[in-house]
C-alpha cells in the first residue's frame, strides 16, 4: 500500500511538470497583455526538436537546449502578428498551432516509432532523497521537476519582486500608460511572448526525451490547451500554477488508476479535458466578475493610441 | 537609414482587397515552399501533385467537390460565430456530436421508414446534436465566464472519446468482424450520390440553401445586425438592450448545428456507418476555420474558399501518399496561409513606405 501511494504521488508530479512548465511560460506571456493560444504547436515543436537532437547527439541536455530554442524562435511568428501588426490574437495564436503542430509532423515523419537510447535520467539529490515517504515522491525526480519547480518561484519572484516584473505587470495592465514612463511596450511583449515560447518548447522536449522517449504526431494531446485554462486557475501566478499543475497530473494519473475498475478506457481518457471545464465553471462561478486579468489581455495595442 | 512609415488608410476599394488577398496566398504558398525545401521536399513537386491531385482530372475535381460540402457548411456557420466574435473552435465536436446523432437515427429508425422521412430526420438530429454540442460553450461562457476557446477545445477531446467509446463498446456492429465500426446504415438512410461521384448532393444543397438563408440573416435582419454589434462592441450592445444571452445561444446553435449537419451528411453520404472520428472527419472543423477566415466571413465567399481548401486536403491526400508525408502536412498549409491573410489584412488597413534617409 505504502509504495502504491507513493508511486502515484511520483507519477502525479511526473505528469503534472510539462503542464507546470508551459502555465508559467504562458503566464509571463499574457501578463504583458498577449494572449498565446499557440502553445499547444509550440509544445509540439519542443517535443520533436528534443528528440530529435537527443537521438543525433546522445546527450538530452542539448535536445532540451535545441527544443528552448525552438519554441522561442516560432513563437517570434505570434510575437510579430500581435505586437507588430496589432491582429486579433486569437487567430495568430490558432495559427501557430497548426503551424507548429504541422512542421514538427513534417520534421518528426523519420522518427516515428524510433525509441530513444538515452535519456534524461532522474536524479535523485542527496541527503534529501533519503528521507521517507518524501524523498523518493519529491526528490528522485528527473531534473524537468527541479527546474520547474525553481522557475515557477523565479518568475513570481521577477514579476512580483523586481523592476522588469513592474514593467511586464504594467503593460499588461495599462500599455499606454507604461508607455508615458518611458518604457518600450513593444519590445517588453516581443521578450515575453519569446521566452514563454521557450518555456513551452522545454515542456514539450519534457514530454519526449524524459515522459515518454518517443515521438509521436500529436503526443502533446491536448495539453497546451490545458495549460491555457491553467493560466486562468492560476490566476496569472507562477506559484499557484504550481498547485493547478500538479492536481492535473494527478487527473493524469488517475486515468491509470482507474483502468483495472474495468471502465472503458475512452471514458477515462475524457478526465482530464471534462476536468479543464470544470475547473473553469468553478472559478468562473466563485467570482466570474474580477478574475483579475491583465487588463489589456487580448486587446491590440496601437503605439501612441488615443 | 531606411525609414518605416505607416499611416492608415481611409479607403479601401474592392481591387485593393482582392489583390491583397492574391498576394498574401502567394505569398504563403513562397512560405510553405521554404518549409517543404527544409523538409527535403521539393516544393515544386509538391504544388504540382496538389494542384493535378486536386484540380487536374475529373476524379479530383469530383473529390475536391465531395470534401467541400462539410467545409462550407460548417465555414458559414463559423463565419457567423465569429461575426459576434464568439470563437468557437470546436466545430470539430460538433460535427461528431452530429454524427453521432444522426447514425442513431439513421440505424434505429431507418429499418422502419422510406427514405424520404428517414434522410430529413437523421439531417435535424445531426443538427440538434451539433447545435447541443454548440450550445454548452455558450452557456458556460454566459454563465460562467468560462473562455470559449479552452471550453470548445475541450469539447472536441471529449466528444471524440466519447464517440470512440461508443464505437468501440456498446454500438459496435454485429456485421463488422470485430472491428470498431456500427453496422452499416439501411439503404433507405444513405443519401444519394451523384453516379460515379461520391458527391451527395442532398447534403451540398443543404448547405447552398443555408448559405443564401444565413446570408439573407446577416445582412438583412435585425438579428443578423445584433451580431455585428456584439461582435464590434459588446459595450454598445448592452447598452442598445440586445439580450446577450439569447443571442449567443442562437449564434451557437446556428454554428454547432451546421457542424451537426456536416457530421450527419458525412456518415450517410459518405461512410455509411460510423467509426472513428479521424475517419469521419479529416480535420474539417478545424479547416473550417481558415475557410471562414478567408471568406472574410461573407457565406456567400464561403463557397469559393472552401472549395479551395478542399482542394488542398484532396491533394494533401495525394502528396501523402506518393511523398510519403505525414498528415499533418495540411496543417502546414493551413496555419501559413493563416499568418499570411492576417498579415494581408494589415497592409489592407495600412498604408506602409519605406523612406531612405540619410542620418
Amino acid at each position: 500500500m505504502e509504495e502504491i501511494i507513493i508511486s502515484v504521488a511520483q507519477r502525479t508530479l511526473v505528469a503534472g511538470t510539462p503542464l507546470l512548465l508551459g502555465t508559467i511560460g504562458e503566464i509571463l506571456c499574457e501578463r504583458s497583455g498577449i494572449l498565446n493560444l499557440g502553445v499547444e504547436g509550440v509544445m509540439s515543436m519542443g517535443a520533436v526538436t528534443a528528440f530529435i537532437v537527443t537521438l543525433s547527439t546522445g546527450n538530452p541536455w542539448l535536445g532540451l537546449l535545441a527544443a528552448i530554442c525552438a519554441g522561442m524562435l516560432i513563437s517570434i511568428i505570434h510575437a510579430f502578428a500581435s505586437v507588430t501588426l496589432q491582429s486579433n490574437q486569437v487567430v495568430s495564436g490558432l495559427a501557430l498551432t497548426m503551424i507548429g503542430l504541422g512542421v514538427s509532423g513534417l520534421m518528426g515523419k523519420p522518427y516515428v516509432g524510433i525509441p530513444l537510447p538515452v535519456k534524461m535520467n532522474s536524479f535523485d539529490i542527496p541527503l534529501l532523497s533519503d528521507i521517507p515517504y518524501i524523498g523518493p515522491i519529491f526528490f528522485k525526480q528527473s531534473p524537468f521537476f527541479y527546474m520547474a519547480i525553481v522557475l515557477a518561484f523565479a518568475v513570481w519572484f521577477i514579476l512580483m519582486h523586481t523592476t522588469i516584473g513592474i514593467k511586464i505587470r504594467a503593460t499588461g495592465e495599462n500599455p499606454k500608460a507604461t508607455e508615458t514612463q518611458g518604457i518600450n511596450v513593444s519590445l517588453i511583449k516581443y521578450y515575453c511572448v519569446i521566452i514563454g515560447g521557450g518555456f513551452s518548447g522545454m515542456a514539450g522536449a519534457n514530454l519526449s526525451i524524459s515522459y515518454s522517449k518517443s515521438w509521436i504526431e500529436g503526443m502533446t494531446a491536448g495539453r497546451g490547451w490545458i495549460v491555457i485554462a491553467l493560466t486562468i486557475f492560476a490566476l496569472w501566478n507562477p506559484t499557484r500554477a504550481i498547485i493547478g499543475a500538479f492536481l492535473f497530473g494527478g487527473i493524469f494519473v488517475l486515468q491509470y488508476l482507474l483502468q483495472p475498475f474495468g471502465i472503458s478506457p475512452n471514458l477515462l481518457g475524457l478526465l482530464p479535458y471534462a476536468a479543464t471545464l470544470l475547473v473553469l465553471m468553478a472559478i468562473g462561478f466563485r467570482n466570474s466578475q474580477k478574475l483579475n486579468a491583465p487588463a489589456w489581455l487580448g486587446e491590440p495595442y496601437q503605439k501612441g493610441e488615443r | 537609414m531606411v525609414r518605416i512609415k505607416v499611416t492608415d488608410r481611409d479607403t479601401i476599394t474592392n481591387q485593393q482587397s482582392l489583390l491583397t488577398l492574391v498576394l498574401s496566398l502567394v505569398a504563403g504558398m513562397l512560405a510553405i515552399s521554404l518549409v517543404f525545401l527544409i523538409n527535403g521536399v521539393n516544393p515544386v513537386f509538391a504544388f504540382t501533385k496538389i494542384f493535378s491531385g486536386s484540380f487536374g482530372s475529373k476524379f479530383g475535381i469530383m473529390e475536391t467537390i465531395t470534401k467541400a460540402i462539410p467545409l462550407i457548411l460548417i465555414g458559414v456557420g463559423l463565419a457567423i460565430a465569429y461575426r459576434a466574435k464568439f470563437w468557437n473552435i470546436g466545430a470539430e465536436g460538433q460535427l461528431l456530436a452530429g454524427a453521432i446523432t444522426g447514425t442513431w437515427v439513421g440505424l434505429n429508425w431507418g429499418p422502419h421508414l422510406p427514405s424520404y422521412i428517414i434522410v430529413p430526420l437523421m439531417f435535424l438530429f445531426g443538427f440538434i446534436g451539433g447545435a447541443f454540442w454548440g450550445v454548452i460553450p455558450a452557456i458556460l461562457k454566459i454563465r460562467f465566464s468560462v473562455n470559449e476557446v479552452i471550453s470548445t477545445l475541450m469539447m472536441n477531446y471529449i466528444c471524440a472519446e466519447i464517440l470512440t467509446f461508443l464505437i468501440v463498446g456498446p454500438w459496435k456492429g454485429k456485421t463488422k468482424y470485430g472491428y470498431p465500426y456500427t453496422d452499416d446504415l439501411p439503404d433507405s438512410a444513405i443519401l444519394s450520390v451523384f453516379s460515379g461521384t461520391r458527391i451527395h448532393y442532398p447534403t451540398l444543397a443543404l448547405g447552398i440553401i443555408a448559405i443564401i438563408l444565413l446570408g439573407i440573416v446577416i445582412y438583412k435582419t435585425k438579428f443578423g445586425y445584433e451580431v455585428r454589434v456584439i461582435g464590434e462592441n459588446i459595450d454598445a450592445a448592452r447598452y442598445a438592450g440586445i439580450n446577450f444571452f439569447k443571442t449567443t445561444v442562437i449564434i451557437m446553435i446556428i454554428s454547432g448545428g451546421m457542424a451537426g449537419l456536416a457530421g450527419a451528411g458525412e456518415v450517410a453520404g459518405v461512410h455509411h456507418y460510423l467509426s472513428y472520428p479521424a475517419s469521419i472527419s479529416s480535420g474539417y472543423g478545424f479547416t473550417a476555420i481558415i475557410v471562414a477566415w478567408l471568406a472574410k466571413l461573407n457565406p456567400f465567399f464561403v463557397i469559393l474558399s472552401g472549395l479551395f481548401f478542399a482542394g488542398i486536403l484532396v491533394g494533401g491526400d495525394a502528396i501523402q501518399i506518393s511523398l510519403g508525408l505525414p498528415a499533418a502536412t495540411v496543417q502546414v498549409f493551413n496555419g501559413i496561409l493563416l499568418v499570411f491573410l492576417i498579415m494581408g489584412d494589415y497592409f489592407l488597413k495600412h498604408k506602409v513606405t519605406l523612406k531612405w534617409a540619410k542620418d
